[in-house]
């Protein structure tokens, strides 16, 4: 508690929301950043718990020395007193009083004791989550995300299974499969759906970031060293297994977007890693009424959002990795901490970010061109394949939900069948719902962005909240 | 390299004990739950609701739920999240976790 400076709440501190944090501190503003995990990083540059003790968590990691600035520059600013970071705070709702804002959270993995910060302006940097659609045997234990066994190997240290197939879409899977690899998981193979020869045709998109190349480059190197068999325009259609996985079949692709009838192998294994893209984690911004876009929440050039007070970045704003999510960060970080003196910024203060932001923003629009899901991968959802994993919701009822009672979205089938209505709170089945229904994804308004006990809710109700750490 | 904790140089201190179902398993100090049970080749510990099917880690990242457990007799932690002590009591948990 330091003086009468203003004072920003950021919420995350991955790559975007530790940018910001350091940009606002350094500008003269109090920033406290509240976080879900023990240590700052987030998805991206997730750190080996403390008491694994690693020595050389960088042999996990991607662009390390951006990382060190991260952390060196959060820990100069917390020591100066600039900066509070509250760990293991899982913040559930944001409230918006006539000039402030109370960020309401949860405390600790379980995730029963409440705490809240008071805040001039909040900073959004909630990151995203991973998509995955349907197939069969996709419940079975030893199927997870590709993000998922990602975090296992750099948060835990440890090999997610001994032979494992990585498969999907998107830049993800490859530093996933050299991850593996290099931790001494054999691959069996690396099944991308997207077709190398999208990539020829975005050519000039993609061939516009020299450092993006040599990062493609590197993984490509590293599957060969670890021989990974890559099967382009590949898609992975059945896991088998009884009480866990055992093995999966892959087929080809067509260039509809069809399986291959007869192209089918199947390759044993212990694990599979799939993901199928990004999505982004949009619920406190709804709650306090950000306009989005499509799925991401709408900002201008000050990563400002509609709400006043409120600002975004990273992939919240749009799934578009951690180099966009820095700028992203930066220029939020610049902008709120002059809009909290009182004066209108000078964007030319921050012009190599926002061209850098420009560049990315291209790259990932050229990137999400070229990596997309088979175009019929709901052929592959057989009536009997659970679809809405938390209710146990089978894709044959989420159909006849469609067929025969006209549900023609995402809501109306929640209401019908129960898909979206367990614990997840739909965050993984929507998509997979929407294309069976036919609708386009959109945002699903949640009252909170994570299950909240009653009692917490109570209080809330009837106490005037404490004030947090701040 | 053969493990990820070779890979990343780590030099834990000894592992510890926890049980699973009462079974004797060994934890590293700052393990999730679900990290240390598919170390031990343990890959589900929970069943489902509705059909009784076997499920562990899915998300990995505390978004899905699906790898709920009781951990010291607390059903629905989040076994990707929850880190472990020494002597933990880890139980399969089946359907809500509140039925035993």
């Amino acid at each position: 508690m330091t003086t009468d400076r203003p004072h920003l709440a950021v919420i995350g501190a991955g790559p975007a929301g530790l940018a910001a944090t350091v940009a606002a501190a350094a500008h003269g503003v109090r920033v406290t950043l509240l976080d879900s995990a023990a240590q700052p990083g987030g998805q991206f540059y997730r750190q080996p718990a403390a008491e694994l003790r690693a020595h050389r968590p960088q042999a996990l990691h991607h662009d390390w020395r951006t990382w060190e600035r991260l952390r060196d520059g959060l820990r100069t600013h917390v020591n100066a007193g600039a900066v509070t970071h509250l760990t293991d705070h899982h913040v559930w709702f944001v409230e918006r009083h006539a000039d402030r804002f109370t960020v309401h959270a949860l405390l600790g993995p379980e995730q029963e004791d409440p705490a809240a910060v008071h805040a001039d302006a909040v900073l959004l940097a909630t990151g995203g989550y991973e998509k995955v659609l349907p197939f069969p045997g996709w419940t079975l234990p030893g199927v997870l995300t590709a993000g998922g066994a990602q975090a296992m190997l750099k948060g835990n240290l440890a090999a997610p299974g001994r032979t494992a197939v990585v498969a999907g879409t998107g830049p993800l899977l490859l530093p996933v499969a050299t991850g593996l690899a290099a931790a001494g998981v054999e691959i069996a193979a690396l099944v991308e759906s997207a077709d190398p020869k999208a990539f020829v045709r975005r050519s000039r998109a993609l061939a516009a970031q020299p450092g993006k190349l040599a990062e493609g480059a590197g993984y490509a190197a590293q599957l060969l060293r670890h021989r990974v068999r890559t099967l382009t325009r590949h898609t992975v259609v059945e896991a088998h297994g009884t009480e866990r996985l055992e093995a999966v079949t892959v087929a080809a692709l067509d260039g509809e977007g069809r399986v291959r009838p007869g192209s089918g192998r199947r390759l044993p294994c212990d694990t599979l890693a799939v993901g199928h893209g990004m999505l982004p984690h949009t619920d406190l911004a709804e709650t306090l009424g950000c306009r989005l876009d499509g799925m991401n929440v709408q900002v201008d050039g000050e990563q400002r959002t509609d709400v006043p007070g409120v600002w975004a970045a990273g992939e919240t704003t749009g799934i578009g990795g951690s180099a966009l999510a820095l700028a992203e960060g930066h220029i939020a970080g610049r902008s709120a901490a002059v809009r909290l003196a009182g004066r209108a910024p000078d964007p030319r203060e921050w012009a190599a970010a926002a061209r850098t932001r420009t560049r990315l923003r291209e790259f990932a629009a050229a990137l999400d061109a070229v990596y997309a899901p088979p175009a019929h991968w709901s052929e592959l959802v057989t009536d009997d394949t659970v679809v809405c994993r938390c209710e146990e919701v089978t894709g044959g009822t989420i159909r006849e939900a469609v067929a025969e009672f006209g549900a023609g979205d995402v809501r109306t089938v929640k209401l019908l069948t129960r898909a979206g209505m367990g614990w997840c709170q739909g965050r993984v089945c929507a998509p997979a719902v929407a294309g069976l229904a036919g609708c386009q994804l959109t945002a699903s308004r949640r009252p909170f962005a994570r299950p909240v006990p009653l009692g917490v809710l109570a209080r809330e109700d009837t106490h005037p909240t404490g004030r947090g750490s701040s | 390299m053969s493990s990820p904790l070779d890979l990343a140089q780590a030099h834990p201190r000894p592992a510890f004990t926890v049980t699973l179902d009462g079974r004797e398993i060994d934890a590293l100090p700052g393990q999730t739950v679900a990290a240390a049970l598919w170390a031990a080749g343990v890959t589900s510990w929970r069943t489902t609701r509705g059909g009784g099917r076997p499920r562990g880690v899915f998300c990995g990242i505390g978004v899905c739920f699906d790898c709920l457990v009781t951990v010291n007799d607390r059903p629905n932690q989040r076994a990707c999240l929850v880190s472990l002590q020494p002597g933990d009591a880890i139980r399969t948990q089946e359907g809500t976790g509140h039925d035993d």
